[in-house]
């Protein structure tokens, strides 16, 4: 799988470069409406066609493509980031704070994740930013458990004794002897993550919860023009397309850095 | 055994009043005010007033707390603000189309993700393997809501084989639960894949071997048997959630079942189905995690139920 992983990454960071170049690179406007082509087929001028209110397809998948990867890398960042300190602190700390804090995440993974999630998007006003806590918001809950693992094991190796020998304080052994170990780790989990957050993101999107019209975003592009699949198709098919290319790859991605790192983690 | 299930019927009570108490707080901390959403900001202050007050929302908190749990006692999971139909009706007419939606996508799933699951574990690093484990990859990866309009478009309204949306018979529960099947088998075969090569180490299938077993009968016999926790764990897992409602394939394909349900509910700050909706899924996630803990044991007595004979 080693070489599928390398592909897979090259390809993400084509997709990657491609969606932040979106601005400067010489595409129609993905926001000028032509009510002159109306949902036009596929054609060299258009080459995804042009959707129900006859705007370039093409050029609105790599606008939308901007915003979904961001909001997709952001969200497993915060997630990394939360998820990481809890982990952190509820395996070094033991006892009560690591039962508390266990709990609050079997409850998190207990509700349903999407409605746990539409029900975060709903309370806060709609947005991009939204979408990236609420997917942060349940998605922290795997980086907590795998962490909390790795410094339960290294809380018990030598090198922390000596370190408490030495007369380091808890804060400065968990910060600088056990949190830089555990980092290789959060990364993998960051990278097996990213596909489902990138669908998850993609789902809101679609439900309308996500960067309201008319911001482009792949979801909200599919349920926009769900309508008129019959007559136009490819208004819904190459934005479904984008999502499922960038998840494939993600997920590709992912699953050679867990064979790579050694690891058995368990999901 | 029987006082193990007791137990565990017994414990669902305290958990299902601690669920209602969260649910509860966090609806009512919520930002956002079901009377106007109901009513519309323009209506007169005396209207909401009343709307208020019939409704209840004008008590205290923990007066409107007590006041759902007697009705609750009663087995009435009071009126949806919005319909004013009777929210324990509506779970009683849905949740049987999300069980059915449910057990069909199993039926697809099940055999057909151990069935990939176990050919890519036998065939390990052949090229079966690899196409196995990319179209599982793929399978996890794909939008449930596009893959669905897709299929509908071809299906539906280009060959004509099916009806696009609609809650019924075969002919609407097909497509659906295909849908909904393919992450679902994805995920199951790639935990077989794993579960199956690990079994596949154990000294009793080697001992298996050399005692001249047929490959066959070592591969149902005394692998997949040791295999089997995880598959069911994963099993229990996805059942549990498509019991609790698949909210964006139920969309999509016009079913009527808890999934749309809870999400309409959401959307509109409908309290009462949202508590309803908690409270069959809470019951539906512990009734799951039961049947799955009974059936480790069934598949590996050496796991015990009950803490105390340990």
């Amino acid at each position: 799988m080693r070489k599928t992983g390398r592909i897979a990454g090259i390809v993400l960071a084509v997709f990657v470069l491609v969606a932040v170049l979106a601005p400067v690179l010489p595409l129609a406007d993905p926001y000028r409406i032509d009510l002159d082509s109306l949902r036009l087929p596929p054609s060299w001028e258009h080459p995804f066609g042009t959707d129900s209110k006859g705007r370039d397809i093409f050029s609105r998948v790599l606008h939308g493509g901007q915003i979904s990867i961001s909001v997709a890398v952001a969200a497993a960042v915060i997630s990394a980031l939360i998820g990481f300190g809890v982990g952190l602190v509820s395996g070094y700390c033991g006892g009560k704070v690591d039962t508390v804090l266990m709990a609050a995440v079997d409850f998190i993974l207990s509700f349903p994740s999407l409605l746990l999630a539409v029900a975060i998007s709903v309370i806060l006003p709609p947005g991009i930013y939204t979408v990236m806590i609420a997917i942060a918001c349940v998605g922290w809950t795997s980086f907590a458990r795998i962490v909390r693992g790795q410094v339960l094991s290294y809380k018990e190796m030598p090198f922390v004794e000596a370190a408490r020998s030495y007369g380091c304080s808890h804060w400065r052994i968990a910060l600088f002897h056990i949190a830089p170990l555990c980092i290789p780790i959060c990364l993998v989990v960051m990278g097996i993550k990213l596909g489902g957050f990138v669908l998850t993101e993609a789902t809101l999107g679609f439900l309308g919860l996500g960067a309201q019209p008319p911001t482009p975003t792949w979801g909200a592009m599919i349920s926009a023009n769900r309508a008129y699949i019959l007559s136009a198709p490819w208004t819904v098919f190459f934005p479904g397309l984008a999502i499922f290319l960038t998840a494939f790859c993600c997920n590709l991605l992912g699953d050679s850095l867990k064979e790579r790192s050694d690891l058995r983690i368990k999901e | 055994m029987k006082s193990y299930i007791l137990k565990r019927f017994v414990l669902l009570i305290p958990l299902l009043l601690g669920i209602t108490l969260v649910s509860f707080a966090m609806l009512k901390s919520l930002p956002g005010d079901p009377v106007l959403n109901l009513v519309g900001e323009r209506a007169s202050p005396e209207a909401i007033e009343s709307i208020r007050r019939e409704l209840g929302t004008d008590q205290g908190f923990f007066r409107q707390y007590a006041g759902y749990l007697s009705l609750l006692a009663q087995g009435d999971f009071g009126r949806s603000y919005h319909t004013n139909r009777q929210v324990s009706e509506e779970l009683n007419r849905k949740f049987p189309n999300t069980m059915r939606l449910a057990l069909a996508t199993m039926a697809i799933a099940v055999p057909a993700g151990i069935l990939l699951g176990v050919i890519a574990a036998v065939r390990r690093n052949t090229i079966i393997d690899r196409m196995v484990q990319a179209v599982t990859i793929a399978g996890v990866s794909i939008p449930v809501f596009w893959f669905g309009i897709m299929l509908m478009l071809l299906v539906c309204l280009h060959l004509r084989l099916l009806p696009p949306s609609g809650t019924g018979g075969v002919q609407f529960i097909v497509l659906p639960a295909l849908v909904l099947a393919v992450p679902a088998a994805a995920t199951l075969a790639r935990v077989t894949r794993t579960s199956v090569l690990d079994a596949m180490t154990m000294p009793h299938v080697r001992t298996a071997q050399a005692r001249g077993a047929s490959r066959r009968r070592i591969l149902l016999w005394h692998v997949l048997r040791n295999a089997l926790i995880p598959i069911v764990t994963i099993i229990g897992l996805d059942f549990g959630s498509y019991l609790n409602g698949a909210v964006v394939t139920e969309t999509i394909f016009g079913w009527d079942g808890i999934g749309r349900f809870t999400m309409d509910g959401i959307l509109k700050r409908d309290y009462p189905v949202i508590m309803g909706c908690t409270m069959i899924g809470t019951v539906v996630f512990v009734l799951v995690n039961l049947v799955t803990d009974l059936l480790y044991h069934y598949l590996d007595p050496r796991i015990r139920l009950d803490e105390k004979n340990r």
